[in-house]
């Protein structure tokens, strides 16, 4: 069974998904830390391509593409690296990148590599969704390959529909419309979009991501919604050498608050 | 073939808008109602009142004596250098500050290389009342000081962009990231023929003056509507679009672009796009970018602060993939020099950037006397300190 969907059935809520920058901090830190989160709890893991011009990104995540990029890593080295993935990581992992490095790398190509490494899907933030439509669902659909949109509080009930047809995994609510990195405020307008998402009744699962640095933010998005994804709060830690260490730390202060 | 956008905001392979989500409500508003709005005859009226009596078109169509006598043929100027505020970079902000108007928006954000843009977005904002924020590449602030200090004078607030090579490019970036995280009550004015669609075809449709009116104005002077060259420099590539916009169809005027080599096409310091770089996906459409194998956009360079980005607009990419433009480079010494000897000809000191179009009339042959027009979209006391030191002046 596909990897993510299996996440999904097993696990109703609080489902906790943790993003960091391929070759950051180290060219050769990808799989480790990948492991590690495994070990420590995290549900699935985001695996971000470093982009130059990453537009959605806040500083943190900005600067950890930046010396990813300094570090060597490209999309090529990046499925070197994950080859050995699947034999060491059994949760879900997905790809987040800015469409360019796809469509230099080939989309084909893409995608035959993210299925021989065992990624299952892929988040572009800057696709637009009629050109996945028109060309590039079926190869995604037929190598059984996720991808997954973003919504926004500003995005219609009829984009949202139109958003849940074409998904197949999962959908990422973005918890404002902002960059990445800033603290989730829940206000009354925050829990009323949390809250139409929810009335939706959308068919595929929904995870809330930008803002989410604790316990806290982590719960409540897990009021709304089926889980949460952590990136800026978790590339800061990667900046301590002891990182490893602390990993597992960080997955239980998210999840129990301690 | 079409020269202009489809539908769908593409031309040929190129355009289309590749923005996150948080943007495609802004996207999509504008995509609505921006060809209504510049149709409306109200928005036309008062768009073309403040062209004229604001902005002082139209600009002159001037016959270069002593350029044409150098190079034996007939050099024609189109004076863009005259508007207000220096550029033509004026013509588009007066068009968006209009349409921000309609849309109500009350904060207006903007990029700028050179600063002609940025001055051009804090004179149209101060003129309506609207909060106006600049980003500009840290770079760039330090070498366009007095642009800077003419934003500031004008009440806007520009924040200095400290990612990547501090210039162009990372300014597109910052502003975009403030669109991003407000996007209810800010229009982002970009100042090039570059973005998202509808971006590119709203600002070649401002630009568009400067064709129109070097139709009129060369058949008043010459019994003739087309010139046999049209030459203009090429960032973004806004003159340039604007200069070739009613020429397009005319299969008898020769179209050609200059960008800037920098030190030279080899030498990894160039903005030359087309020669350097291939298709890609950057700051929203997809068209010709300057990027390593593994698509990261490299970091462009030219003496002048307006030329170097590494893309350049959809439009001109499909002019360019389809042969309609050609496409030339010149580089940093070449351009100063043109600079240089049209201001010893003619009086006029260009930009920088417009120094590019005029250096590649050395690199033409004519048959005859033949008619140019050559786009001076800017005038070069920005670009002073750049000439003094280049000339120990």
């Amino acid at each position: 069974m596909n990897r993510i969907k299996n996440v999904f059935e097993q696990k109703k809520s609080s489902v906790l998904s943790i993003f960091f920058t391929a070759g950051y901090p180290d060219l050769n830190s990808t799989v480790d830390i990948a492991e590690a989160l495994e070990k420590a709890g995290a549900d699935f893991l985001e695996i971000g391509i470093p982009y130059s011009d990453p537009l959605a990104d806040g500083p943190v995540i900005q600067n950890s593409s930046q010396k990813a990029i300094e570090n060597g890593m490209t999309v090529k080295v990046l499925f070197e690296q994950l080859k050995d993935l699947r034999k060491r990581v059994s949760i879900p992992v997905l790809l987040m990148g800015y469409v360019n490095p796809v469509l230099q790398y080939g989309v084909e190509r893409f995608c035959s590599s993210c299925v021989e490494v065992g990624v299952d899907g892929l988040i572009v933030p800057d696709l637009p969704m009629y050109e996945y439509e028109e060309m590039y669902r079926s190869c995604f659909e037929s190598k059984g390959l996720s991808n997954i949109f973003l919504i926004t509080p500003h995005t219609s009930d009829e984009r949202i529909r139109k958003i849940d047809e074409l998904s197949n995994g999962f959908i990422y609510l973005l918890s404002s419309s902002s960059t990445t990195g800033k603290n989730l405020a829940v206000s009354a307008g925050t829990e009323d979009y949390f809250g139409r998402i929810k009335n939706m009744k959308l068919r595929n699962p929904t995870m809330i991501g930008f803002g989410i640095s604790d316990n806290k933010s982590f719960s409540k998005a897990s009021e709304y919604a089926n889980g949460a994804i952590v990136g800026s709060a978790f590339v800061r830690l990667l900046d301590s050498e002891d990182y490893m260490d602390k990993i597992p730390g960080f997955i239980q202060s998210l999840k129990n608050g301690q | 073939m079409s020269y202009h956008v489809n539908e769908k905001g593409y031309y040929g392979n190129f355009g289309g808008a590749y923005i996150p989500e948080m943007l495609y409500p802004n996207i999509k508003e504008l995509n609505e109602v921006y060809l209504e709005m510049i149709a409306d005859p109200k928005f036309k009226e008062e768009y073309m009142g403040l062209l004229k009596d604001y902005v002082g078109r139209p600009s002159p169509l001037y016959l270069a004596e002593r350029l044409s006598e150098k190079y034996g043929t007939t050099i024609y100027l189109k004076r863009e250098d005259l508007n207000h505020t220096g550029a033509h970079k004026i013509n588009n902000t007066v068009g968006q500050i209009l349409l921000a108007e309609r849309l109500g928006k009350k904060r207006i954000i903007a990029e700028t290389g050179a600063g002609q843009h940025g001055v051009a977005t804090a004179t149209v904002c101060a003129l309506k009342g609207l909060e106006c924020i600049v980003y500009m590449g840290e770079v760039d602030i330090e070498r366009q000081a007095p642009n800077v200090a003419r934003m500031k004078m004008m009440g806007a607030t520009v924040i200095p962009a400290l990612s990547g090579s501090r210039t162009l490019k990372d300014a597109t970036n910052e502003a975009l990231r403030d669109w991003i995280n407000n996007p209810a009550d800010t229009h982002y004015i970009i100042g090039s023929v570059v973005g998202p669609h509808p971006y590119p075809d709203m600002v070649a449709r401002f630009q568009s003056i400067i064709s129109e009116e070097t139709k009129w104005q060369l058949k008043e002077k010459t019994g003739k509507s087309n010139p046999d060259y049209v030459l203009a420099c090429v960032g973004g590539g806004s003159n340039a679009m604007g200069m070739f916009y009613h020429f397009l169809d005319d299969d008898d005027v020769k179209l050609i672009a200059v960008e800037a080599a920098g030190k030279g096409v080899e030498t990894g310091e160039s903005a030359a796009t087309t020669l350097l770089g291939k298709e890609g996906v950057l700051h929203g459409s997809r068209s010709i970018v300057m990027q390593t194998e593994d698509g990261q956009v490299v970091e462009p360079y030219s003496i002048s602060a307006g030329l170097d980005y590494p893309g350049i607009g959809p439009q001109h990419a499909h002019l360019y993939a389809s042969k309609r433009a050609e496409y030339v480079s010149i580089t940093d010494d070449e351009a100063m020099q043109a600079g240089l000897q049209l201001a010893k000809l003619e009086g006029i000191i260009p930009a920088i950037e417009s120094a590019h179009a005029f250096a590649y009339l050395d690199k033409m042959k004519f048959e005859g006397n033949e008619t140019v027009v050559v786009c001076l979209s800017g005038r070069g006391d920005k670009d002073l300190d750049t000439y003094m030191k280049y000339f120990g002046l």
